[in-house]
């Protein structure tokens, strides 16, 4: 039972990830990885297309992936699935709110998660940057490649741009893509 | 259902509609078009609130925009206005996603697209390191966070550990710590 799986998978999301957004990332690859829903050049794609449109990323991801495996119905179940823990949970909070701000045991264990948040991604920036640089996968000819230097410089330029210029990720997104469209019609990729 | 609470609602939804429609790219982004909305032009919440909701919607798990939507829609009108609130918020990202599922792998057989995506995946990979960055100055300075950090990222990346059990197992150390940290009278 497709519907099923997708709403139980995307609730496990939604329920374990905190911090929200790209803090999502590590755990969301590793289910779509696992199902065969999404590859990791589909995953990276997507996020593009996630920095571009409105919305959480992790909305958006559960609606693509459930429209790409079961269709609307899909899409329906994937998105109740991410949506639904932080309902309840709120729901809860909200009745108990003092009690929950001042709990020891909460602080203790944000500590932990705020922690294990940094190390999760730096892991998936590790298998992300493989795809992108090596997409057929690790070997010397790579360094031939013009693709790998095309890759490495608006890799580059564009951390520069996010970190010491504070430009924005929609317009990160355009700038590469302009850059990819580019060098693409110059026949360098 | 009187008149005036059906209002209510509908108000509700159509201004988290609103703010679903506008905020691109998510998270802490959607934090000063909530304050615009449901403090400054409905008087729904003071901003003294919306602190409280951040500092929730960090410890809770799921989508900072879910978290606070589901609360201010509760505070101003109990379940139904959390419910409007987050089926508000999350309709106008579900409606577009869905409609650009439907195109996307077509779309991605053209030239032009498959160099645009080039492109972005390296600007990605950019966006991803940025996030990091940001998370570990959010990070506690602590020597045992610095090891939380270490170990789950080696255990991903060499071992492919489960994600989930080393989400939980972290928080369940940061708990046991603070614990012990305070058996000997101090602060973790």
């Amino acid at each position: 039972m497709i519907y099923l799986v997708l709403f139980l998978e995307f609730f496990k999301i939604g329920a374990f990830t905190f911090g929200g957004g790209y803090a999502m990332i590590p755990f969301i690859q590793e289910t779509v990885l696992s199902h065969g829903w999404l590859s990791t050049s589909e995953l990276v794609d997507f996020i593009a297309v996630s920095e571009s449109t409105p919305g959480a990323f992790a909305v958006n991801i559960s609606t693509y992936v459930g429209s790409q495996v079961g269709g609307f119905p899909g899409a329906v179940c994937a998105t109740l699935g991410v949506v639904l823990p932080a309902f309840i949970i709120i729901l809860i909070i909200a009745k108990i709110y003092d009690k929950f701000k001042n709990s020891k045991t909460v602080k203790g264990a944000m500590f932990g998660l705020k922690s294990v948040v940094v190390g999760l991604i730096a892991a998936t920036v590790i298998s992300i940057a493989l795809e992108v640089f090596f997409p057929k996968g690790l070997t010397t000819a790579v360094f031939v490649t013009s693709t790998f230097w095309f890759s490495l410089i608006v890799f580059a330029v564009m951390l520069f741009l996010l970190l010491y210029k504070k430009f924005s990720p929609v317009i990160i997104v355009v700038l590469s893509a302009m850059c990819g469209i580019a060098a693409g019609y110059a026949g360098l990729i | 259902m009187k008149k005036s609470k059906l209002k209510l609602y509908l108000q509700i939804l159509l201004s988290f509609m609103k703010i679903g429609v506008v905020t691109f790219g998510g998270g802490y982004a959607m934090i000063p078009i909530i304050e615009n909305e449901t403090s400054k032009n409905r008087k729904w919440i003071s901003s003294g609130d919306l602190l409280d909701i951040v500092a929730i919607s960090e410890s809770t798990p799921g989508p900072i925009a879910i978290c606070a939507a589901t609360f201010i829609g509760y505070r101003v009108a109990g379940f139904l206005g959390a419910f409007c609130a987050t089926l508000g918020v999350v309709l106008p990202s579900f409606i577009i996603i869905y409609i650009i599922s439907i195109f996307l792998k077509e779309f991605s057989s053209y030239d032009i697209v498959k160099y645009a995506f080039t492109g972005i995946r390296a600007g990605v990979l950019a966006l991803i390191i940025k996030a990091v960055v940001s998370m570990f100055k959010k990070a506690p300075d602590h020597i045992l966070a610095y090891i939380i950090m270490a170990v789950s990222f080696l255990l991903v990346v060499i071992f492919s550990t489960n994600v989930l059990v080393i989400i939980l197992s972290s928080a369940v150390i940061g708990i046991v710590a603070s614990f012990i940290a305070r058996k000997r009278g101090k602060e973790l």
